[in-house]
């Protein structure tokens, strides 16, 4: 019994039991959809229950890891990820026009995604780093640090991914205090670009961004998602037509159910009461998070946290923001909901380095 | 344990604390904006979402209800469904139809008619509802094309109703036919409202009984909602709404006498029109030629419609009640009595013929038929020898005026009101006629003519048996109807009787009618002009003849046997009978067919007999 003990509480004790719970619940609630959109095909939740088993894994070690690991690894994983996205620029695989997987013969992986972690621990190492010595010259660093990745990520095309990584360096900037008067300057600049960025866009980023704007000019073209997923939600009223019961995602009006327009299929099933109560567990897991980071023991693990929290944030924002039509469609997954692996790896992986701060936040403040 | 750095009073943490409430509001804004998009689709527009959703998953198809049969009076059916089989377009399943049919058309045979047909189709149709390539498969074809089934994925074979006329062109101006509905026709539907009453592959009546009585023998399109999916495949019936069959329609025609009255034009043209006297019943309704209305069922090619455009025969001209002939002699009877009524003339009133006829101050000469003329001549001669002169001086005397109101109370120059669309209305002429029609004033030279039935006057065949029905009956103008009875196919519900709806008195003097109905029997015994045609009746016949000039050359220079067929006269006859019961009155006309004792009569004589012979 005592042994029995001990490996609970040794296996248990870096992870932050609010945390847990609330993931625990996105994956009910992401198994549960996932059967009901894929018109119950236990393959496909078999499937994703690994996937969240797997990312369980790399949250657990990540959160037992050593403190001072996250912070020295920050550098090397960083450089390690460019480089990669790199190779993906150069001997890429092509599918769909994009060029977003790289094969390393061992494991096919998205150096994209990586970034997703890596950016916020680097930038918040560099800035942890640079504490006492802030120069001006050290935000334009670290504004290029941000921007060679998102840069790259942009050329893949993967607009969905690169907004994700650049809102991840964005928030280790604005929270390490760069001026407000330097981020105004480069929104402004930003707008100007905006035309001559345009015409950087592929045909479809553009078409959809257009379609955005009016999504019946082409109802079966490249309005049909943003169409469909809005007739989705809102015929689902406000209980919803129950559980299997949604029109839209069961007779397959709904295109891509199963990932990013899962929340659909919430909305249609559910109604606006399980949209409320879903919004509220992702409220619960933001708020944990913005309080780790709050009291994390220092200067990396508070602005790796609030980038990491702030992200997840966005990752839920854009997502829903594009599948009730206030956002282009730019491919971003619902997290911890939608079908797929490598998203519910790297958003694990930042809760696990969430977990880690919070275990170890009385390190130095005893 | 080497602790990091963490310095409370650093300026970058009272920075980092005040931008988390700053992130704070960002995200609760950015949560509200959602939040707020998600309230107004979910809730204030749900029903609205709803219905978009429903019709979504929901497909309405049409289910075509069994058109009402069309019956003789005997209980003989005029124009039936069959079923055979469709090739349709399923719309849902290509994006590219003129490969789809191209492809098909090496298999199977697809005239312009229906490749014009389809691009109509095409231009309309919406996104699931098919489209019918071709009708009325042979069995070769059905075999042929369900070999090759795998090849055409995005064409469906379907069992289909389609109409037949088991009479042919015997019946064809008489019923019309029916066709698929055209862009036009849709146009017009939607105009009154009823375009949901119709499917794009749907069948209408166009012309005949079959356009007249379309919302009767039509019945009502069913409807099954079918839950689809994505790609428009059936997933299951959610409901269905029957379709309610047509009504069956019941003629007045006799279909054995219409047989006989058809076959005894032989191979002239003109047109008969046999009707009771008494409540204006239709009993045989010919217009010859005819033509085969399954060609328009099944599609007609372009050449076969040409033909039938550009024939000089005009095969698709209804001569019975759209078309119009001068009346010729057969219209005499009718202004001797609007002699007798106007009181100009007695039976007894009698004048010298010298075998033409001259206004006061004129020599123009107009010419009796008799060369020499009749000698001496009362009314009752005048119609049984059917003296022109006796009539050239009685409509002088009368005046257009009068002739006008008499001709118009015998129903002349107005439609009858018969159950067929498209009914001409003939030329009852008059001054204000004249000078609408011409623009010039109306000469006494004019009256002349029109007193031998030749002048400006026009008459349907029609016109001309109701005419005569009012002679026979004495009293009425009937209005004359085709059906008598509208029968529900399931007998749910009591049939309909048809009533004749219009009888109007002639207010006519009845000695002065009995006068004319003697003369008219006069016509069929020896030395009237129709005697030969009567000859041996075991019963008895009134009558009278007419030849009615087609082309201003009469006089010495006229031959019938050198003059082009077209330009003969046509040969008149009116007649009913019994003579003092009648039961059956009718008008022939028989296009450039000469004269009408020798050639119309007959015809007419063939009818009586069939008809008299099927009488208990």
């Amino acid at each position: 019994m005592a042994i029995f003990h001990w490996i609970k509480t040794e296996l248990t004790k870096t992870l932050d039991g609010p945390l847990v719970a609330l993931i625990f619940t996105l994956f009910v609630i992401s198994l549960g959809m996932l059967y009901s959109s894929s018109q119950g095909d236990v393959g496909a939740v078999l499937t994703q229950a690994n996937h969240f088993a797997i990312a369980l894994v790399l949250m657990w070690v990540v959160a037992k890891a050593p403190l001072e690991y996250l912070s020295r690894l920050a550098l090397p994983l960083y450089l390690f990820a460019v480089v990669l996205l790199i190779l993906t620029a150069l001997i890429g695989e092509e599918s769909k026009g994009a060029q977003r997987w790289l094969d390393l013969q061992v494991i096919r992986i998205q150096p994209s995604e990586l970034l997703k972690i890596a950016l916020p621990l680097m930038l918040a190492w560099y800035f942890d780093r640079y504490e006492r010595v802030l120069r001006p010259i050290n935000y334009l660093v670290a504004a290029l640090l941000l921007l060679v990745p998102v840069a790259l990520i942009l050329r893949q095309p993967d607009l969905g991914t690169a907004i994700l990584v650049f809102a991840s360096g964005f928030f280790v900037l604005f929270f390490a205090g760069m001026s407000i008067r330097i981020f105004g300057f480069i929104a402004t600049l930003a707008l100007l670009v905006m035309p001559f960025a345009w015409g950087l866009l592929h045909a479809y980023q553009q078409r959809r961004i257009l379609m955005l704007l009016n999504p019946s000019a082409d109802p079966l073209g490249a309005g049909y998602h943003s169409i469909q997923s809005t007739i989705a939600i809102g015929s689902g009223g406000f209980l919803g037509k129950g559980w299997m019961d949604g029109t839209q995602s069961q007779l397959n009006f709904l295109p891509e159910g199963t990932t990013d327009f899962i929340f659909a299929v919430i909305g249609e099933e559910f109604g606006f009461v399980g949209v409320l109560l879903i919004f509220l567990v992702y409220a619960l897991l933001i708020w944990r998070g913005l309080k780790i980071a709050a009291q994390a023991p220092s200067l990396f693990s508070r602005l790796a946290a609030i980038s990491i929290t702030m992200t997840f944030f966005i990752y839920v924002f854009v997502n829903v923001g594009m599948v009730i039509g206030l956002l282009p469609i730019v491919g971003v997954p619902l997290p911890l909901v939608s079908f797929g692996g490598s998203s519910a790896a790297t958003v694990l992986l930042g809760m696990g380095v969430l977990m880690n701060f919070r275990a170890n936040r009385r390190i130095v403040q005893t | 344990m080497r602790a990091h750095r963490y310095r409370k009073s650093s300026s970058v943490l009272n920075e980092f604390n005040a931008r988390i409430h700053g992130g704070i509001v960002a995200m609760l804004i950015m949560s509200a904006l959602l939040l707020g998009r998600l309230f107004y689709l979910q809730v204030v527009n749900a029903d609205y979402y709803q219905v978009r959703a429903e019709n979504n998953r929901i497909n309405v198809t049409p289910i075509l209800p069994n058109r009402g049969l069309i019956y003789d009076s005997k209980g003989t059916v005029l124009a039936k469904n069959y079923s055979s089989y469709a090739l349709e377009l399923l719309l849902g399943g290509t994006d590219d139809p003129d490969r789809v049919i191209s492809g098909l058309a090496d298999l199977i045979i697809i005239s312009d008619e229906d490749r014009r047909r389809i691009e109509d189709a095409l231009r309309v149709s919406s996104r699931f509802s098919n489209i019918v390539i071709r009708d009325d498969l042979s069995e070769e074809e059905v075999a042929l094309f369900t070999s090759n089934a795998y090849r055409f994925p995005e064409i469906q074979l379907s069992a289909q109703l389609y109409r037949e006329y088991p009479y042919g062109e015997i019946t064809s101006h008489l019923l019309g036919h029916v066709r698929r509905v055209s862009e036009a026709d849709l146009q017009r539907l939607e105009q009154k409202g009823l375009k949901t009453a119709y499917t794009n592959s749907d069948w209408i009546g166009k012309v005949g009984i079959e356009a007249f009585y379309e919302s009767t023998l039509r019945g009502q399109l069913g409807l099954n909602y079918v839950e689809v999916d994505s790609r428009g495949t059936e997933i299951r019936l959610l409901d269905r709404q029957n379709p309610i069959s047509g009504q069956n329609v019941v003629l007045t025609i006799n279909i054995a006498l219409q047989q006989v009255a058809y076959d005894a034009f032989a191979d002239q043209n003109g047109a008969l029109i046999a009707l009771d006297p008494n409540d204006g019943s239709v009993l045989a309704f010919v217009s010859k030629p005819g033509y085969d209305p399954s060609y328009f069922v099944k599609g007609l090619d372009t050449t076969t419609w040409q033909q039938m455009l550009d024939s000089i025969d005009r095969p698709l001209v209804n001569r019975a009640s759209s078309g119009v002939y001068p009346p010729g002699s057969t219209l005499k009877p009718f202004l001797a009595l609007a002699g007798l009524e106007a009181g100009l003339r007695t039976p007894a009133w009698s004048m010298w013929d010298p075998g033409y006829f001259s206004l006061p101050g004129s020599n123009a000469k107009f010419r009796d038929w008799k060369k020499g003329g009749h000698g001496q001549v009362n009314m009752h001669k005048a119609i049984v020898e059917s003296v022109d002169t006796y009539f050239y001086k009685l409509a002088d005397e009368l005046g257009i005026d009068t002739i006008h109101r008499y001709l118009t109370r015998f129903g002349f120059g107005a439609k009858t009101g018969i159950d067929l669309p498209s009914e001409s209305n003939g030329v009852a002429p008059s001054r204000e006629w004249k000078k609408r029609r011409f623009g010039t004033p109306w000469y006494p030279g004019d009256t002349i003519s029109v007193g031998i039935g030749q002048g400006y006057n026009l008459v349907t065949p029609l016109q001309l048996a109701v005419a005569t029905a009012g002679i026979a009956n004495g009293h009425s103008l009937v209005q004359p109807v085709l059906t008598k009875a509208e029968l529900d196919p399931t007998f749910k519900k009591d049939s309909t009787s048809i009533t004749p709806t219009r009888v109007r008195p002639l207010l006519m003097s009845p000695q002065n009618v009995k006068v004319l109905q003697k003369a008219m029997e006069g016509v069929m015994r020896p030395g009237g002009t129709a005697a030969n045609a009567a000859a041996g009746a075991t019963y008895t016949m009134a009558g009278k003849t007419g030849t009615a000039q087609v082309f201003g050359l009469k006089g010495e220079d006229y031959d019938e046997n050198t003059i082009d067929k077209k330009l003969r006269d046509h040969a008149l006859f009116i007649a009913y009978a019994p003579a003092d019961d009648p039961t059956i009155a009718l008008a022939v006309i028989v296009e450039n067919g000469g004269h009408g004792g020798s050639v119309a009569a007959p015809i007419a004589r063939k009818v009586f007999d069939a008809y008299f012979k099927s009488q208990p």
